[in-house]
């Protein structure tokens, strides 16, 4: 199975003409994933490795189908527009790669898309692969590195850090423990899958039999994840690592959410409230694929 | 995120049409007892400075008359609250007040919607007063296609008791409110207190307004310099560093300094991080190895190497520094021989004598590391590159130990060289900067190896020197990437007659004061 996008899935660029937008085409293109078409207005009738261009969202559905996911790569201030435009012509999942984009318009985007029943990943992620099946966005960087980064299996992997997103499916790959679906979810405050979302997720797909969570200092996703696990609605395994113990409350890190906002949000308020649901907490990156592994065996073998 | 001083505030306010004291902003004693005479009755003095709690810190003074807002402004420009200097204040009419309201307006991550908060015990405090008082606060979410209406707002206040003109009174300042946030997109915003005053109309006394960082481009005149969360006012490096990354957009740089100053003893680094959660891992590392962090700095999300040079010219810009740490996840997505460019470049015009770090896993890190190896072994600090299969424990442990071998040896700040122009120089600009080929030298060249070097293939052999085989306007525009890859061909195999000029606005002149200081 493995959640959001697989090898099935009929992808969409929106800014596919551009400098990240062509390069992230051809990783995708060279992965597997099915790349239908590709939007930029004005370019219309131009190809960019094999995919036809068309000037709107609507056209590319008019000519290739239905188009289940789309992938973002316009400038930070031209997401919403583009977004919206996705949501509207049908698109199920739209995925946000920008940085920066202003959080009043990720709001307006969240608004319209609970409306239409569509999902988002991002703004400012890395995107997400489930690996033997497809690739959204820029994770792994070229085909290459991805398939040797991330091999199939039964992890979930969700991040807020898009570097450590890699380094801990990476490590877990290293430790011969696959991956069903390794996702950044972004870096901001407000983003359109948190991990309470996409642990849901998780948790309905038969072959995710565990997840790993990458958590940071701010924002409440780490403990709406807590209150999801203490009331029974995630049963599988979780193996979590909070960054940013040391942080210090205003220091932001480049992560939008990294602001610690009273004890909602603190290191210790996650960790505690994690722990106290029965989430294994680990203090280090590099117990992640340890704790992961053996959590998996006494799956297998229960005693 | 940006923040607004209260008076920046207050304006806003004003011209939504919600009601705020009379005031003005004054930075002098002089000044201050003008404006006192002119409001021409008893005045509040309120020190503008990004610290809570000033009022008990002296930020907040009274006074009667002309002479007595002189004498407390001349003892309120030079206290520090919470170590910032005080430039500016606020010199307003004193209220008679009734009662003290909160509202503000936040982003719930969960629900991913604006909430506006109100409560009747506004003031100092409001944290202490949401956990004792539960029922003295209400809260409500905003859809944001339909906004925050005046008879949302009164369903809202109603709740808390308020009632008759006070009530309408209100309602119509939280609707405005709400507006007023959208349209200068607030990441948060508060009015706190809210005052009821005894003759019966409504003033926001206080104003939090915090702009997100993000949207700041859409209010140029807001007059904000770096749109960056502080919790200070910028310093000099941080406002060159700012226009460094607004004015490259190709990839993430941030950089705050977290030391005043280096000592000469004192075992603090240069840090340059990638992505957030690879940075905090990284310096976690290092702090456990007993060093200090000047700096804090991202390069992220494929930046160019000219992103990258940048940053570390800024990085070397601070004196003292033991040793220069680059280090993120170690897995990363983005061209890593971008950084390693970037960094050969820097380190090379600086001829750095301490000690660096570089740990640039992820994709093509074989062809970083074989750069800095290649590039660096004969400059004077050492310089160990690492990939995706060393630790940053590793990492922090050899740099202390490079750093011991080097004997705690201090940075040395120096002065920035401006290029050359000799005769027979071909030129072309860059989309950040300008390039400079010194063709009479390109005679002696045997390889041409900067025309295979140039991975977009812009350049070409006109008897036997390299020129553009794009207009100029394409180069500028973007088709020369910045790679840095034809300028260090060139200096290191051949001939160094290709020299990438990117400047860094206000550096120059900053590394001078430093070195003025150092020769002291």
């Amino acid at each position: 199975m493995s959640i959001l996008v697989n090898e099935n899935s009929k992808v969409l660029v929106q800014g596919i003409t551009g400098r990240e937008g062509m390069v992230r085409t051809r990783l995708m293109k060279d992965y597997g994933t099915r790349v239908m078409a590709g939007v930029t207005p004005g370019k219309g009738g131009q190809e960019v490795y094999g995919v036809p261009v068309y000037d709107s969202v609507k056209q590319a559905i008019e000519e290739c189908g239905e188009l289940d996911i789309s992938v973002i790569f316009v400038p930070a201030f031209l997401v919403k527009d583009a977004a919206l435009e996705a949501i509207d012509a049908g698109v199920k999942l739209a995925v946000l790669i920008p940085d920066r984009v202003p959080i009043h318009d990720v709001l307006e985007i969240a608004r319209f898309s609970k409306q239409k029943g569509a999902r988002f990943v991002g703004p400012n992620t890395l995107g997400l692969v489930s690996p033997g099946k497809a690739v959204l966005g820029m994770i792994g960087g070229r085909a290459e590195s991805a398939r040797e980064w991330f091999i199939p299996g039964s992890i979930g992997v969700s991040s807020r850090s898009g570097g450590m997103t890699s380094a801990i499916s990476y490590y877990l790959t290293k430790a011969g423990l696959g991956q069903s679906t390794i996702i950044h979810v972004g870096g901001d405050a407000v983003v359109g899958s948190s991990h309470p979302e996409v642990l849901s997720l998780f948790e309905k797909d038969e072959e995710t039999e565990l997840m790993v969570m990458f958590g940071e200092i701010g924002t409440t996703q780490e403990e709406r994840v807590a209150d999801l696990v203490s009331g029974g609605r995630i049963q599988k395994p979780v193996v979590a690592y909070i960054g940013g113990k040391a942080a210090k409350s205003g220091t932001r890190f480049s992560h939008a959410g990294a602001i610690v906002e009273g004890s909602r949000g603190s290191h210790e308020s996650k960790v505690s409230l994690l722990k106290q649901a029965g989430v294994h907490v680990v203090d280090a990156v590099a117990d992640i694929p340890k704790k992961a592994g053996q959590l998996l065996k006494e799956r297998e073998n229960p005693r | 995120m940006a923040r607004l001083f209260e008076y920046q505030s207050k304006d806003l306010l004003k011209k939504s049409g919600i009601p705020v004291p009379e005031g003005i902003v004054v930075s002098s004693p002089d000044e201050a007892a003008e404006a006192a005479q002119r409001l021409g009755r008893s005045v509040v003095l309120k020190a503008q400075v990004w610290a809570t709690g000033r009022a008990e810190k002296g930020g907040i003074q009274f006074a009667d008359s002309p002479e007595e807002a002189h004498k407390e402004a001349r003892e309120m420009l030079e206290i520090r609250i919470s170590g910032l200097r005080i430039e500016k204040i606020l010199v307003e009419e004193k209220i008679d007040i009734r009662s003290e309201y909160f509202a503000g307006l936040v982003i719930d991550d969960a629900e991913k919607c604006p909430v506006m908060v109100f409560s009747t015990m506004g003031g100092t405090g409001i944290e202490e007063i949401a956990q004792k008082h539960p029922d003295k606060i209400t809260r409500t979410s905003v859809d944001v296609e339909k906004g925050f209406r005046e008879f949302e707002a009164r369903d809202l206040i109603r709740k808390t008791g308020l009632s008759g003109k006070t009530l309408t009174r209100v309602s119509r300042i939280l609707a405005k409110f709400y507006q007023v946030s959208q349209k200068y997109d607030a990441r948060s915003a508060e009015m706190n207190p809210l005052v009821l005053a005894k003759d019966g109309s409504v003033y926001a006394a206080d104003c939090h307004f915090v702009v997100d960082d993000y949207a700041v481009f859409r209010h140029p005149d807001l007059g904000i310099e770096v749109a960056r969360e502080f919790d200070r006012p910028p310093t000099e490096l941080e406002k060159i560093a700012y226009l460094v990354e607004k004015n490259d957009h190709r990839g993430t740089f941030y950089f705050f300094q977290m030391m005043d100053e280096v000592g000469e003893k004192e075992n603090a680094l240069g840090f340059n991080g990638a992505g957030g959660g690879g940075s905090m891992m990284s310096m976690d590392a290092v702090l456990d190895q007993g060093f200090k962090l000047a700096n804090y700095c991202d390069t992220s999300g494929n930046p160019s190497a000219a992103k990258v040079y940048r940053a570390a010219k800024i990085i070397l810009s601070q004196p003292h520094i033991k040793g220069y740490f680059a280090s993120g996840s170690g897995v990363a997505s983005q061209e890593q021989f971008h950084s390693a460019r970037g960094l050969v470049k820097a380190f090379f015009e600086e001829r750095i004598e301490i000690p660096a770090v570089l740990r640039l896993g992820g994709n093509y890190e074989d062809l970083a590391m074989d750069i800095l190896h290649k590039y660096l072994k004969d400059i004077p600090g050492e310089v160990e590159g690492y990939g995706r299969d060393n630790a940053p424990e590793f990492c922090a442990q050899r740099m202390k130990t490079l750093i011991t071998e080097n004997q705690f040896l201090p940075h040395k700040v120096r002065p920035i060289k401006e290029p050359e122009t000799k005769e027979d120089v071909y030129s072309f600009k860059t989309p950040t900067g300008e390039i400079f080929i010194q063709h009479d030298q390109c005679r002696t060249c045997a390889t041409q190896g900067c025309i295979k070097a140039c991975a977009q293939n812009i350049l070409k052999l006109e008897q036997d020197k390299p020129i553009l085989s794009i207009s100029r306007e394409e180069a500028e525009k973007g088709k020369c990437t910045e790679c840095l890859a034809c300028e260090i061909y060139c200096r290191f195999h051949e001939q160094d007659a290709i020299n990438i000029h990117l400047p860094i606005p206000g550096l120059k002149e900053y590394r001078e004061k430093v070195i003025k200081k150092q020769k002291k």
